[in-house]
């Protein structure tokens, strides 16, 4: 039963992060720019003018309008972008895949690099490589994302040539319209370095926690009682102390989904990556209205959906943790 | 807490602390003394010449003597600007946390005091604004503000608002440390009595508990400007921070970006630099605050 109340509760939660967000969307609508300029220009009459706003709904109550913003966003019309002349929510489609890549691409690394650094770090305590990792991790968490990825792009960009620092590159489209750029090799060498980047946020601040809840998890009492069964010590390590180390690291993780996102718009300004920040960004420097509002909301779906499917995550992993909310 | 003496002489027998309060005075002492000692003013177009763009620093070849590190595309000595630009990147991170201290400490007091409903709202309101993170908030209040309004306007109000956003989008991690300490202070014997002799709730909390809780905010403030100062950079770089003609370290390092490419390093290398230094001088002098004012206080989930 618990588990009900809690996705009751988790869902109402996200209706209402969603219905700020709603909020803010619709209420910039008509204040950023006047839609009927953009539609007809300067030269219309007065006259014709009011007949169009009273035409367009612009003069209804704010409730029948936003109610009618509602149901056009739930149908997926958020309205059509002034630059691109196209639905707001395709262009955003067209640009989701390579921003979503670029995230695959980080947490792949982040993963790969973390995991057994932050064990090595918790078992090791004292080796220099530890000392090493450590000293790395605090210099990484007072260095901007953005100094470290303009820091690659001039080294391995500019001065090395090793890797191309700008663009995605050939990208490939499969047959649901997707772009991906996994499957050509300039696509993958494009795919580095942004990732790269984008992955040295999470880097250090993960390092630091797994190897704190490492090192919390091997003094316990029944890692001390497996030891005493003779279980071997990789058993010991790998099954029974890691896994205690998960629960802190997906809160976490779920934690940082919001940060992912604002960072997500600072690598791809910095690498020119074709993605959904990118063009946020450039939305914003045209005053494209719809696209901004569009931006806004598929990613604050993204960041509800992201954050409810964590706490789910959450409470998989560890039948034991008391929901907040139910009764014990 | 320790006696003032006891602090200076902590102080003075760590190594790291000093060298960082040294880094940290010289670079507040260039800031403010920009005006005095910069060999420039980069705000009056008068000085600038187009003639002077993109020098190398002087030891380079074509250098010139004007220009100890070089200039950037409009011509302006890159030390004169990193001088101001220190300035107007201090004065924001500071700002900001002046603003996130007193909305969060306040918050905070009320939350903990009166416990209850208003807790529950406050507290939940800080957890949705903390996953949301502070540079995504700000992104998007800035954007909506750079396409609502001309550019003159924007830049005009600009050092204000990145105050105010960065200073509202904070505000959880003062409330929730503020929180706590009222929590474990509240049932203490002065606030029973003080409540017995009819003192209102108001004067309890400012003139009772505050004094009490002051301790953390002073450690985390410290970390939270080399924070504030760093997200400031962010959006500058984005664009939706500084302008150029009055540039904080963060919209140096992004007109010099463009000219990477092109070779002309010097105008990102030296702000970039100045700006990573300032910030591990904060990180340094705040982790050490945190271990000599509360060892119990950890740098937590940021």
């Amino acid at each position: 039963m618990h588990i009900i109340a809690f996705l009751i509760r988790r869902a109402v939660q996200a209706v209402i992060v969603m219905f700020v967000i709603s909020l803010i969307g619709f209420s910039i609508q008509d204040n950023l720019g006047d839609p009927l300029r953009e539609l007809v220009g300067q030269s219309v009459s007065e006259e014709v003018r009011n007949e169009m706003r009273q035409e367009m709904g612009l003069n209804d109550p704010f409730l029948v309008q936003y109610s009618r913003f509602i149901g056009k966003a739930v149908q997926g019309d958020l309205g059509t972008s002034y630059f691109f002349k196209r639905p707001a929510l395709d262009v955003i489609m067209d640009k989701f895949p390579a921003t979503f890549e670029l995230v695959l691409g980080a947490v792949f690394i982040f993963l790969s690099l973390s995991i057994p650094a932050g064990i090595y770090c918790a078992i090791h305590r004292d080796s220099w490589l530890t000392r090493i990792i450590m000293s790395f991790s605090i210099l990484g968490i007072s260095i901007p994302v953005f100094l470290t990825a303009i820091g690659m792009v001039w080294l391995f960009g500019v001065e090395l040539g090793w890797l191309p620092a700008f663009g995605r590159g050939q990208t490939v489209e499969l047959p649901w319209g997707w772009d991906t750029g996994f499957l050509t090799w300039e696509g993958i060498r494009h795919l580095i370095l942004p990732s790269i980047a984008l992955s040295s946020i999470m880097l250090p601040l993960f390092i630091r926690l797994i190897r704190a809840e490492m090192m919390e998890a091997m003094g316990t009492d029944y890692v001390r009682f497996a030891r005493a069964k003779g279980l071997p010590e990789r058993r010991v390590r790998y099954v029974h102390a890691f896994r205690n180390t998960l629960l802190p690291v997906v809160t976490v993780g779920g934690l940082m989904v919001g940060t992912l996102i604002a960072y997500t718009i600072l690598t791809e300004t910095v690498f020119q990556w074709p993605g959904m920040g990118f063009m946020f960004l450039e939305a914003v420097n045209r005053v494209d209205t719809p696209l901004i509002i569009a931006y806004i909301i598929v990613v604050g779906l993204i960041f509800v959906v992201v954050n409810t499917l964590v706490d789910f995550l959450y409470t998989l992993i560890n039948p034991m943790v008391k929901l907040p909310g139910a009764k014990a | 807490m320790i006696s003032l003496k006891g602090f200076i002489r902590r102080f003075l027998s760590d190594p790291v602390a000093i060298a960082a309060g040294f880094v940290l005075l010289l670079l507040i002492l260039m800031a403010v003394l920009a005006p005095l000692i910069a060999p420039q003013n980069p705000y009056d177009l008068m000085q600038l010449d187009i003639m002077d763009s993109e020098m190398p620093p002087v030891w380079r070849e074509g250098g010139d003597p004007r220009f100890l590190l070089g200039t950037d595309a409009q011509g302006r000595g890159v030390l004169s600007t990193i001088m101001y630009g220190t300035g107007i990147s201090l004065m924001i991170g500071i700002g900001a946390v002046i603003v996130q201290g007193v909305l969060g400490t306040t918050l905070g007091l009320i939350a903990g005091y009166k416990g209850g409903w208003i807790d529950a709202f406050l507290m939940r309101l800080a957890d949705i604004q903390m996953s949301l993170s502070t540079l995504m908030i700000a992104i998007i209040v800035l954007a909506i503000f750079q396409a609502g309004f001309d550019a003159n306007t924007y830049a005009d109000y600009a050092i204000i608002m990145l105050i105010f956003i960065i200073g509202i989008a904070e505000w959880p991690k003062f409330a929730r440390t503020v929180r706590s300490s009222v929590l474990g202070e509240k049932n203490k014997e002065y606030v029973d009595a003080a409540r017995v002799i009819g003192l209102p709730a108001r004067k309890i909390m400012v003139t009772h508990i505050l004094p009490n809780t002051l301790t953390p905010v002073l450690v985390i403030s410290t970390i939270q400007v080399a924070e504030a100062i760093m997200t400031e950079a962010a959006l500058s770089f984005l664009g939706l921070g500084m302008p150029t003609d009055r540039p904080s370290l963060g919209s140096l390092i992004r007109s010099g970006f463009e000219f990477i490419f092109s070779g002309s390093w010097w105008i990102t290398l030296y702000p970039a630099i100045v700006l990573v230094v300032l910030i591990l001088a904060l990180n340094l002098l705040g982790d050490w605050l945190r271990d000599v004012l509360n060892p119990k206080l950890r740098r937590g989930d940021d």
